[in-house]
């Protein structure tokens, strides 16, 4: 099976606090370390299992720059077979649907079987991965948190609905999935292995070599555009108890009898 | 201003809280705003549901088909790509089957797509300006859409409040005949529920919550304790159920499950968004957390600033004492 | 040759002369043994190289210390004694063994052997190791049978216990020497038939007792007793012999080389190959542990020497807290591999992956190296370096829990295992009141010092233990130690890295401390942090002496420096708790403790489990992040121990050590019976703002910075 996972290299914010720039249109990127989008990790561990099992290969492939290379170098030491560049150069300020555009000439000279996404990056949007399948045309299912091979024309998978609870859907491949948090553990991968990878090449393809009209993924055919960031005005928020922590506790009871929470 | 339609979620005849809600979210999109919902399924359910938003809703299109029986998206898709007039405004929830759905219909309908809208500050011509939040919540983001061909709008569950207005009196419109043939190359096949464990926390009127501020699956008795106490239920926020201190079916939140309690207090939970789209019915919301700056702070009624190793097991002893 | 009786090797046995019959089976025998030792020594042949053959003289020593003078047996005393006696009589036969052996060979040795009061003498105390042995037998079977040690109980999913086998060997031995004592007794009683009366066999000795028992026998029944004790005591010679290297027995034979050939270095880690060098590590193709034949020859030979007595596990904190754990069945699994895919008769078939075959990679995962199993074995067999290589296998493969993943990751991002940013390092330094009292210097190029204070993570970035950075500040700052800290440009010491298998982060982490370090000029270092400490000693190389800030205060009480105001409250009692990597690891008991005594009024008891025994608090660096399997918390059992021995306060020089140690105060609800803190916070607190030395100078410490800003 070949199986073509999209990546993206985002800012590591699991324990930093991200902050506004001093001129308040973009966050402090100075201190960020970045590294590969969390989801899109579970998705190129998902895909090695299921080459481990079914045979095949696993392409990892980034729009964006040289940066970006680090993330395509990260998931070959994992174990994916080859990383590929999609270069951005010119076309900085595309909106999802710029990504999706690229990322499906790229799919359209190739022949993909799986086309697996992370269910979203940080900026939340989980959009990519929806409108690359409908410009595929493939059929699409997004929060997969279970995947299983029927045969080499299908797979069955399960959605993270409300509540906990599974959707289970049979799906025709070649299809597009998003990949949930979980659906996993994904392997260990150290400096060690990401030396071993550094020198292997990793193709860079430009728009031209794409056929893509760069006109029409720039920031000029976005429709959708980041104005800049804010952190909202705290609204009133809770009443703070205040005083010894006695003198809260017993406020506390107290309102909380008034509330029906207290027998 | 284009024409806005609003998706409506349902389950066995009853409309989720979003239907109202992007009622609200419309009429910050255009003040004078009538928006159309639009109502698939099948059954006696559909028509229950399609009733039940005549006093919301002007206008109601009713897409029947027994392929839509269970709202699989890419039949939905379909269909709405077959109903929706060119350039309109679409709104649906931003939840597992808004974001299944939604990024694909912008694509066929080819109209603007922003997911996860919190606000609408208004519009300048065909240009609305949005807000989103972005990594994880900390940031938020002031977006600009171009509508001029039509958008998509994922609004967040829960950020526009239903308004309080005269009741309508709408009118159902039956479209099922307009959707065409309805074949997908993805099937539903079944539902399965999350393991019950015994424990229904949805039922329950007074929550003790607890997220990763307990440190260790260790310390979780403390919560316990003052659970039985209070003579309350333990529930959690996910982190919780990720490091499987706890079952899955005590997670509260947009993964996990919606509750209705009088009461909830909040011991060491941060305060996250999908947590808080769990907990509906306005409650009592306490929160227990040492970190000042903690969203939750926002969202609670009443706060305490301490630490709940300490606070929790001094606030079960004084409990047992004087109730 | 005594009158009346021929040697054995001149009789005969039924149709064979008894040389010929006790030549064939020496032959046998050892050609037996050669062919099993031999075998044996196939899988080491195929094992990784080990540089064991440095430094002989130490070697040596260590031999005379371990193996002759069975240095670590009384740590058990009961079982201690009985092996110590044992050892000596079999050292004691052995020597008349090989004297058989040689008359075996050729009668010619007899002419060598020595004869008169000297052989008169040996004969006397070979009596009485025979007797001590025998009845030694008897005690150890006892105890196995009846009192069932619970150390030698083998849990039910490590597999059966071989209790029948043991009970065999115990009496194959006994036989040996009844058989051997037979056979003395019988030529004594014939000769005190014929009125010679000689001093042997030693009185009340084994042979005595047989000899009385025999006094009426007639000549012929001697003659057969005589002959059958000789061949009965060859073959059960030769037959041990052969069978003790199918068992844990085969250490009699490799336990002298087993110490000859043990680790010299104490605290450190082998490298990943030994022979490889560091730059050369990336060209390795595979790393660690992953199959029985990664193991170097000396971790086989260790399989090989395991006595399978227990000690080890039984002591193991881990194994107390009921994790999967336990260092004993660690080597018996390995063992069991050993013989069944390297058997005596058969093929080898080795290869077999070992992680999920006989390990589980919680069992590896779980141990704390903390020391304690390596310290117990009286073999000296090596646990440590096992555990690293196995885990080097396991992140070769990417097999890592993933919540040791995350700070693995923040490690190599960031310097530090909770992924906060590089530039706060320092903010335990800006806390208001203390940067008021007691600035801390960066050093940097326009600001050196001539110690360096190496804080390490957990006490730059964890809010409580930025007090103990705070505390040996002060304390840094009393004892007139000029001192600065390297702030953003330090990163963590990398000491849990490698040991948890991840060679190429340490190293990174090592080599951008190194080279901060010395550019930094320092001409000492001090930590407060015993991983670090044990990190910078070991694991780094070419710095400037270590010490440990226990160490420094030790010093400074003796020289006067340091003066302590008394106790305040007199119902504290103190308990001093040794951090593995302070204590076992590198051997500092007394400074702490002297420090402690040093102040006025501190009571202190000592607990059951304390220096060279202390028990582990749960394990330190990224052991904080892994969530193990067990039952109990290695931390809430040391708070019992504390309890136990009447303390109410337990002092420790570890961050961790404090993190499990509060931790488990809360979790085993001893909160107001029992508080912990660190020796540092301890020192601090009772500082007493004067000492008889700035007394006599006319001046106390918090003058100094007035007298500067005005002078």
């Amino acid at each position: 099976m070949e199986i073509l996972v999209c990546a993206r290299r985002v800012p590591d914010t699991s324990e930093n606090e991200i902050e506004l720039n001093s001129s308040g249109n973009d966050i402090e990127r100075d201190d960020l370390v970045y590294s590969v989008n969390e989801p899109d990790n579970y998705a190129v561990e998902e895909a090695l299992q299921i080459i481990a099992r079914e045979g095949g290969h696993v392409t990892v492939v980034t729009v964006g720059n040289e940066d970006d290379e680090e993330v395509l170098r990260r998931e070959m030491a994992m174990g994916a077979n080859q990383g590929v560049l999609l270069s951005d150069e010119g076309l900085s300020g595309s909106d999802g649907k710029g990504i999706a555009t690229i990322l499906k000439a790229y799919v359209a000279k190739n022949r993909y079987d799986l086309i697996l996404t992370g269910v979203q990056a940080e900026d939340g949007a989980a959009q990519v991965g929806g409108m690359l399948a409908a410009m595929l045309d493939y059929p699409y299912a997004s929060l997969v948190n279970s995947i299983q091979v029927v045969d080499e024309k299908k797979l069955k998978v399960s959605r993270e609905i409300a509540g906990g609870n599974k959707e289970v859907n049979e799906i025709d491949l070649p299809c597009v999935l998003s990949i949930q948090t979980g659906i996993n553990e994904p392997r260990y991968v150290g400096m060690r292995g990401i030396r071993q990878v550094a020198s292997v090449e990793i193709p860079a393809l430009g728009p031209s070599e794409l056929g893509v009209d760069a006109a029409s993924v720039s920031e000029a055919a976005a429709k959708v555009k980041r104005v800049d960031y804010f952190v909202p005005a705290a609204g009133k928020g809770a009443e703070i108890l205040q005083g010894k922590r006695e003198e809260i506790i017993d406020k506390l009871i107290e309102l909380m009898k008034a509330k029906g929470g207290l027998k | 201003m284009a024409r806005i339609f609003a998706y409506i979620v349902h389950k066995d005849g009853v409309a989720d809280d979003t239907a109202a809600e992007l009622v609200a979210a419309a009429r910050k999109i255009d003040e004078a705003a009538s928006p159309t919902a639009i109502v698939t399924g099948f059954g006696p359910d559909l028509d229950t549901t399609c009733n039940s938003v005549r006093g919301s809703y002007v206008e109601i299109w009713k897409v029947a088909n027994e392929a839509l029986a269970y709202p699989n998206a890419e039949l939905v898709r379909k269909a709405l790509a077959g109903i929706l007039p060119q350039g309109c405004v679409l709104l649906l929830p931003h939840d597992h089957f808004g974001i299944d759905l939604s990024p694909g219909l912008s694509i066929k309908t080819n109209s603007a797509y922003v997911s996860d809208v919190v606000s609408i500050e208004g519009a300048e011509g065909t240009f609305l300006k949005l807000v989103r939040p972005e990594f994880g919540g900390q940031v938020s983001a002031h977006v600009r859409c171009d509508i001029s061909s039509g958008a998509i709008l994922n609004i967040r569950p829960g950020a526009f409040k239903a308004q309080e207005t005269a009741p309508l009196n709408g009118v159902v419109v039956d479209k099922s005949a307009e959707i065409g043939a309805l074949t997908a190359k993805r099937r539903f096949v079944e539902t399965i529920a999350a393991d019950g464990g015994g424990v229904d926390i949805s039922k329950e009127p007074v929550l003790v919550s607890v997220g990763r501020g307990i440190q260790e699956k260790d310390n979780l008795s403390i919560v316990q304790e003052l659970a039985d106490a209070m003579g309350a239920v333990v529930s959690c926020s996910r982190p919780v159920v990720d490091a499987k201190w706890l079952e899955k079916s005590r997670q509260v939140g947009s993964s996990g499950k919606t509750v209705k309690p009088k009461v909830y207090i909040a011991c060491g939970i941060s305060g996250s968004f999908q947590h808080l789209a769990g907990i509906k019915g306005n409650p009592f919301l306490v929160a227990i957390n040492k970190n000042p700056k903690a969203p939750i702070f926002q969202a609670a009624d009443v706060g305490i600033v301490d630490d709940i190793l300490e606070f929790l097991p001094e606030l079960t002893a004084r409990i047992r004492e004087t109730c | 040759m005594w009158a009346g009786f021929l040697s054995p090797e001149q009789a005969t046995y039924g149709l064979i002369s008894g040389q010929t019959l006790f030549l064939t089976i020496h032959i046998l025998g050892l050609g037996c043994f050669a062919y099993i030792v031999t075998r044996r020594l196939v899988p080491l042949l195929r094992a990784e190289r080990d540089i064991r053959f440095d430094r002989p003289l130490l070697r040596l020593k260590k031999v005379l210390q371990f193996w002759f003078g069975q240095w670590k047996h009384p740590r058990y005393g009961g079982a201690g004694i009985l092996h110590i006696l044992i050892f000596a009589g079999f050292l004691v036969l052995a020597v008349r063994a090989f004297k058989v052996l040689l008359l075996g060979a050729s009668e010619n040795f007899a002419i060598a052997a020595p004869s008169g009061n000297l052989s008169h003498i040996y004969e006397i105390i070979t009596d009485y190791a025979a007797t001590i042995v025998f009845l030694c037998m008897a005690v150890a079977a006892i105890r196995r049978i009846v009192f069932k040690p619970t150390r030698y109980a083998v849990p039910a999913k490590y597999g059966q216990g071989h209790p029948v086998d043991a009970i065999f060997l115990l009496g194959l031995i006994a036989l040996l020497m009844v058989a051997d004592s037979l056979y003395e007794a019988s030529r004594a009683a014939s000769l005190v038939q014929q009125g010679k009366i000689f001093e042997l066999p030693a009185v009340f000795s084994l042979p005595w007792f047989l000899k009385n028992a025999l006094a009426t026998a007639s000549f012929s029944t001697l003659w057969n007793s005589y002959r059958g004790a000789y061949l009965l005591h060859q073959l059960t010679f030769y037959f041990l012999l052969c069978y003790r290297p199918f068992g844990i027995q085969f250490h009699v034979e490799t336990s002298l080389f087993n110490v000859f050939f043990a680790k010299l270095d104490r605290g450190t880690v082998k490298p990943v190959k030994w022979g490889v060098a560091d730059e050369q590590i990336d060209q390795v193709k595979s790393l660690g542990v992953k199959k029985f034949e990664d193991f170097t020859w000396k971790h086989m030979l260790d399989f090989y020497s395991c006595a399978d007595c227990g000690r080890c596990s039984d002591k193991c904190p881990a194994n107390a807290a009921g994790r999967p754990l336990s260092p004993r069945f660690l080597t018996i699994k390995a063992r069991d591999y050993s013989f069944q895919h390297y058997p005596v008769f058969g093929h080898s078939n080795g290869n077999g992956a070992l992680i999920r075959g006989i390990y589980s990679e919680d069992e590896i995962w779980s141990c704390t190296t903390c020391g304690t199993c390596e310290e117990e074995c009286p073999l000296l067999v090596e646990y440590i370096d096992k555990i690293v290589d196995l885990r080097r296998g396991l992140i070769d493969i990417g097999n890592v829990p993933q919540t040791l993943q995350k700070p693995l990751k923040a490690l190599e991002t960031r310097g530090n295992p909770y992924g906060k940013l590089e530039k706060k390092r320092a903010d335990w330094t800006k806390a208001k009141e203390f940067q008021e009292s007691c600035a801390v210097k960066i050093l940097n190029r326009s600001d050196s010092a001539d110690t360096l204070y190496f804080v390490d993570s957990i006490t730059s970035y964890d809010d409580r233990m930025q007090a103990i950075g705070r505390a040996t500040a002060k304390i840094l700052k009393r004892a007139g130690v000029s001192f600065g800290i390297l702030g953003a440009a330090e990163k963590d010491s990398g000491h849990e890295v490698r040991r948890f298998g991840e060679e190429t982060l340490f190293r990174a982490l090592r080599d951008e401390n190194m080279e901060a370090i010395k550019a930094s000029g320092v001409r000492r270092i001090v930590t407060a942090d015993p991983h670090a400490f044990n990190a910078l000693k070991h694991d780094y190389r070419d710095l400037p002496p270590v010490e440990h800030i226990s160490q420094v205060m030790a010093r400074e009480v003796k020289a006067g420096k340091l003066e302590f105001n008394p106790v305040e409250n007199r119902t504290y009692v103190y308990t001093y708790h040794d951090p593995c990597y302070l204590g076992r690891h590198n051997q500092i008991y007394d400074d702490p403790r002297r420090v402690l005594d040093a102040i006025p009024g501190l009571k202190r008891v000592e607990m059951k489990r304390s220096r060279d025994r202390s028990f582990c608090c749960g394990g330190g660096g990224l052991m904080l992040f892994y969530e193990p399997k067990e039952e109990q918390r290695m931390g809430v059992l040391r708070v019992k121990m504390a309890a136990e021995a009447g303390a109410n306060v337990i002092v420790t020089a570890c961050p961790y050590c404090m993190v499990n140690i509060e931790d488990a105060i809360k979790v085993a609800g001893l909160e107001g019976k029992m508080s912990a803190i660190d020796l540092t916070e301890l020192v601090e607190k009772q500082l007493a703002a004067s000492t008889r030395k700035t007394a006599e100078i006319g001046q106390s410490p918090e003058k100094e910075g007035v007298l500067a800003l005005v002078g």
